[in-house]
């Protein structure tokens, strides 16, 4: 939790400083759209965040169907720290969890984390 | 998943070794299947032999197509040669195992209460050649298991029946059953995870079986062991298997025929009890 948010005050800085320079919008969401493409390379690797072996998502290759589909997810989690929450340690939300805690147990890093909720939330 | 999650949570709450109450392992067994019970009201009792070919009639076709030119049979037949090879003393393995040929894989694991441990059938091998002064097999895979699978197949049809006879062997299958219930590795899961609470579901193409009889057709062919191995060689024992899903989960995987093993072995096969001998298996 901690980590997050450091997360969001960097996140808010950022967005500060480039307020603050008054940089045009595209440039911000093609940032985004690079961490969602990097997002989604991360949550699909079998190394990595393998979501593909539990969830259904984005039409991906032979799902699993251990956790819910990953699908409307803005919708689900107006809050997106709360989604970040659930990926980086699925144990607060459920301690029996078989769901990895991706973060807490170095699985992906911080920053990786932060480009998987980039893609889950666009799903 | 609401609901998923609460039939899980209740679970961890009767099952989980952290609750520190004493195990009784009938009590534990009793629960076990009721719980198999509601979650494939469908499935006979008798029918967990088949691990995931119990509860999936999709992958049950294919896999019943393959047993009609079944991948062990040149294994049991070299295991059979193996058994009737005399070792250098002149001895052979029907000195120590005389009613090999009757069937002895249904005696095994049992607790051995003069050296207080569990003794598998792989273990009991190796004793066996060391008692003769030939070297002892690499355990796992290899031509131990072709032995294995030999000794397996003679007892087809004989029951499960392991017995629990006293306060040190219950320490051993309570280690096997703490070792089934505690989330390990990075990846932070339970072999009852995986084998238990998701039974039946897909992990990517995979559909995960019911722990119940999982040790009744050990050892196994597996195509994907036997595209590791040079000579195609797929079969492996129970605890080659382990090994496998303890390195999925990317845990510390323990040594085949260890003593963490050899408990988990006994606490799989005790919840077993009942179930009949179908060895060796094939596994895709
Ligand atoms: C081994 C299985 C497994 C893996 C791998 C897995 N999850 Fe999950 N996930 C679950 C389960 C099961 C749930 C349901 C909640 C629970 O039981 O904790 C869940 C819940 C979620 C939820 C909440 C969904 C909702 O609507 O409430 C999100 C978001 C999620 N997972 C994202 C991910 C992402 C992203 C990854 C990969 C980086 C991932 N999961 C990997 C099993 C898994
Ligand atoms: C990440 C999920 C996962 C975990 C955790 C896991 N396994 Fe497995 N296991 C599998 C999959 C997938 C297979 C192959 C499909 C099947 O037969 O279930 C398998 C197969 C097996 C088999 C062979 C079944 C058969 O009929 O051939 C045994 C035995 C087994 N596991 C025991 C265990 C034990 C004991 C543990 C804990 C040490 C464990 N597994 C942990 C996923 C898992």
């Amino acid at each position: 939790m901690r980590h997050t948010a450091k997360f969001i005050s960097t996140t808010a800085s950022v967005a500060a400083l480039l307020g603050s320079m008054t940089v045009a919008i595209p440039a911000i969401s093609h940032a985004d759209q690079a961490a969602i493409k990097e997002g989604k390379e991360i949550a699909t690797n079998r190394t990595k965040g393998n979501c593909l072996s539990c969830h259904k998502m984005d039409n991906g290759a032979l799902p699993g169907n251990i956790g819910p589909e990953l699908i409307g997810m803005k919708e689900r989690f107006p809050d997106k720290a709360v989604l970040r929450a659930q990926i980086y340690d699925s144990r607060i939300n459920n301690p029996a969890t078989i769901m990895p805690p991706m973060g807490a147990h170095g699985i992906l890093s911080n920053s990786e984390v932060d480009k998987v909720v980039e893609y889950v939330y666009s799903l | 998943m609401k609901k998923i999650a609460v039939i899980v949570s209740a679970f961890w709450v009767l099952f989980s070794p952290t609750t520190g109450m004493a195990s009784n392992p009938e009590q534990d067994l009793k629960n076990i299947r009721a719980d198999y019970a509601s979650r494939f009201p469908d499935v006979p009792f008798a029918d967990y032999i088949n691990g995931v070919y119990a509860i999936d009639k999709g992958s049950r076709a294919q896999w019943e197509s393959m047993e009609e030119f079944p991948p062990y049979e040149i294994y049991v037949d070299k295991g059979e040669k193996l058994f009737n090879t005399p070792f250098k003393n002149g001895k052979s393995y029907s000195d120590c195992f005389p009613k090999a040929k009757q069937g002895i894989k249904q005696n095994y694991p049992y607790f051995d209460e003069k050296r207080n441990e569990v003794v598998t059938l792989e273990l009991a091998i190796n004793e066996c050649r060391k008692a003769n002064g030939e070297e002892p097999l690499k355990y796992g895979k290899g031509a131990i298991t072709h032995i294995e699978a030999y000794l397996a197949f003679k007892s087809r049809g004989k029951k499960i029946d392991v017995k629990i006879p006293n306060a040190e062997a219950k320490k051993w299958y309570e280690r096997g059953k703490n070792h089934f219930y505690t989330k390990r590795g990075q990846l932070n899961m339970a072999c009852a995870d995986c084998h238990v609470n998701y039974a039946g579901f897909y992990i990517r193409a995979d559909i995960l079986s019911p722990a119940l009889g999982h040790p009744s057709h050990f050892p196994a062919y597996r195509s994907a062991w036997s595209a590791d191995e040079a000579d195609g060689d797929g079969m492996g024992s129970l605890h080659r298997r382990y090994d496998g899903c303890n390195k999925q989960v990317r845990a510390k995987p323990y040594p085949a025929q260890s003593e963490e093993y050899r408990a988990l072995e006994y606490f799989e096969t005790y919840i077993s009890n009942g179930l009949t001998l179908n060895g060796p298996g094939s596994r895709k």
